[in-house]
């Protein structure tokens, strides 16, 4: 990158790492940063609609939609997070094959599963075989988030049916005296008062999907982990101008710290956030504030 | 080929007992069972050994974290936050290349590159730091009438410690306690996508779910079979942790007892 990296054999140590963490690999892990915070940025939203679907059907008084929203998110939690990662990968992929291929090829007669094959009529291929490298790349990662917002709607599902059970029931019971018919009372008086009780357990499944980012190499995308992996092996002179040892340790720990760091900035400004929200409500957060004032 | 045979021939497979080749082809469903199966014994003994060992380091970080000595204070806040901050996923293949790098040094270092021993440490150190949280935030909330009851009765230190403060704090803090047990289980299904080789294809049980979806391309099948499993294991330590709950708190009145919430929502 720098006009002095043409011959990096030469160069003294700091030059020589100049050049070499600017090499275009390198630029390849820095924009897998920014995959994961895309990630972030696209899977946060949808699963918190995923939860909010969820736990407003769990407190449906319809019965078989309250069973469906408990089932789902009862069921995500009692398996390990990974399992249904590797899981919903496979079988979302699977399903929208099978729907395209229903659609688009009607008069197919074999069987899809033949053996230890899965197979669908060409043209029902997801994505089609002859399209370009960033079309699979782009539909894996797509794959990849809607498993995440899948997986993390479950346990956003679990934090809102919390936090709407905690609204005071006196304010539904006065909304309902008052004439308002259910779908009010939960649009106006539960859905704007419940997000305080949420916020805590929110921010922490905030946390606990930034440490699950890393999982992103297990579903097949090239991301952090995956350069880590490639960049830090040892290389030869023969194959690359910086020949090096076996590094990966080192790309880990460089991995470790950026995480380490991305925490403790996302504590502390959730906890900015918080401070806010409390500001006077009456609970002990908001007493606690307005007594120090 | 009868299912018995099958679990005679791939029952111990995981620990390398019984058939050393693994199924080709036709996977009845009574091979991905066996095997499935098999595999849980690596969970369970990472999860076990983890559990046990870190209780011991996670009480030592929570007193540290409490202490009055800043050095303590701080190593013990820093070692929890190390451990918490980060994704156990980077932490397992940190210190997998770690391992690897200090082989040449020593053959010591031989046995901490495979995962019976490496992972262990892992989890071991993960789940203190964890627990470690845990165990402060209870000591934090031991009630003060307590602690002066003890000192009205005259104990002081150790005494005091053993028979006031710690068995307070185990109860205070069991609940969660229990939660962080059922989620060191799910996390040991990472050991073996983190790094760590399964040598001789001997793996824990997600290792063993992940090859028959990939042979079949059918993940409807094996993973289900995990998550029946782990279900069970999920059970089974709620069950042997209740106990202990009963016998931490059978000196109280039942109403007073802190009842077991199951809450089971964190990744690490």
């Amino acid at each position: 990158m720098f006009s002095f990296c043409v011959d990096p054999a030469s160069l003294d140590d700091l030059a020589w790492m100049a050049c070499y963490l600017t090499t275009g690999k390198h630029m390849a892990i820095y924009t897998s940063v920014f995959t994961v915070f895309l990630l972030l940025a696209i899977t946060a939203p949808t699963a918190l609609a995923f939860g909010f679907l969820g736990a407003s059907s769990a407190r449906s008084h319809f019965a078989p939609l309250s069973w469906i929203g408990k089932a789902y998110i009862a069921i995500v939690r009692g398996v390990p997070d990974i399992a249904f990662f590797l899981f919903f990968v496979i079988a979302l992929d699977q399903l929208f094959e099978w729907i395209r291929h229903e659609i688009k090829c009607p008069d197919w007669t074999d069987s899809i599963w033949q053996g230890n094959d899965f197979v669908v009529c060409d043209i029902a291929k997801l994505p089609l075989g002859n399209a370009p490298q960033w079309v699979h790349e782009t539909y894996g990662f797509f794959l990849a988030v809607l498993t995440f917002a899948i997986v993390f709607g479950a346990f956003a599902a679990n934090v809102l049916y919390g936090a709407m059970r905690a609204v005071p029931q006196n304010q539904l019971e006065t909304a309902e005296a008052y004439g308002m018919t259910r779908r009010q009372v939960f649009w106006r008086i539960l859905v704007p008062q419940m997000w305080v009780y949420a916020l805590p357990g929110l921010s922490n499944l905030w946390m606990v999907l930034i440490k699950a980012t890393p999982l992103l190499f297990l579903l097949g995308v090239e991301d952090i982990v995956y350069w880590a992996r490639e960049l830090g092996g040892a290389k030869t002179a023969r194959f690359t101008d910086y020949p090096h040892g076996d590094w990966r340790m080192w790309y880990f720990l460089a991995l470790l710290v950026f995480y380490l760091l991305f925490t403790r900035v996302s504590e502390i400004v959730l906890d900015k956030v918080m401070l806010r929200l409390t500001h006077g409500q009456a609970t002990l957060a908001g007493d606690a504030q307005r007594k120090a004032a | 080929m009868s299912c018995w045979e099958t679990i005679a021939d791939y029952g111990l497979r995981s620990i390398g007992i019984g058939e050393r080749v693994l199924p080709r082809e036709g996977f009845t469903l009574c091979q991905q069972f066996t095997l499935i199966g098999s595999g849980m014994i690596w969970n369970i003994y990472f999860g076990v050994l983890a559990l046990c060992s870190g209780f011991f380091l996670a009480t030592a970080v929570a007193l540290g974290k409490a202490s009055r000595n800043p050095v303590l204070q701080k190593a013990s806040a820093w070692f929890i936050f190390l451990f918490r901050g980060s994704p156990l996923f980077i932490q397992f293949f940190f210190a997998y290349f770690l391992f690897l790098s200090l082989k040449p040094v020593s053959p010591i270092f031989d046995p901490f590159t495979s995962a019976w021993l490496g992972a262990l440490i892992v989890l071991f150190l993960n789940t203190a730091a964890y627990s470690g949280e845990i165990f402060y935030g209870a000591l934090q909330s031991v009630p003060r009438g307590d602690i002066e009851a003890a000192d009205a009765y005259g104990m002081s230190g150790w005494s005091r410690f053993k028979r006031i403060t710690w068995p307070t704090m185990l109860r205070l803090a069991w609940p969660a306690y229990t939660n962080e047990a059922i989620f060191l289980f799910h996390a040991t299904t990472l050991v073996y996508f983190s790094g760590f080789p399964a040598w001789q294809q001997r793996g824990d049980a997600l290792y063993y779910a992940n090859f028959f979806a990939d042979k079949t391309f059918n993940p409807f099948i094996p993973y289900p079979i995990l998550a029946f499993y782990f279900i069970l294991l999920t059970l089974v330590i709620i069950g042997l942790f209740g106990l202990i709950n009963r016998r931490l708190n059978r000196h109280l009145p039942q109403e007073n007892r802190r009842k077991m919430a199951l809450k089971l929502n964190i990744i690490r």
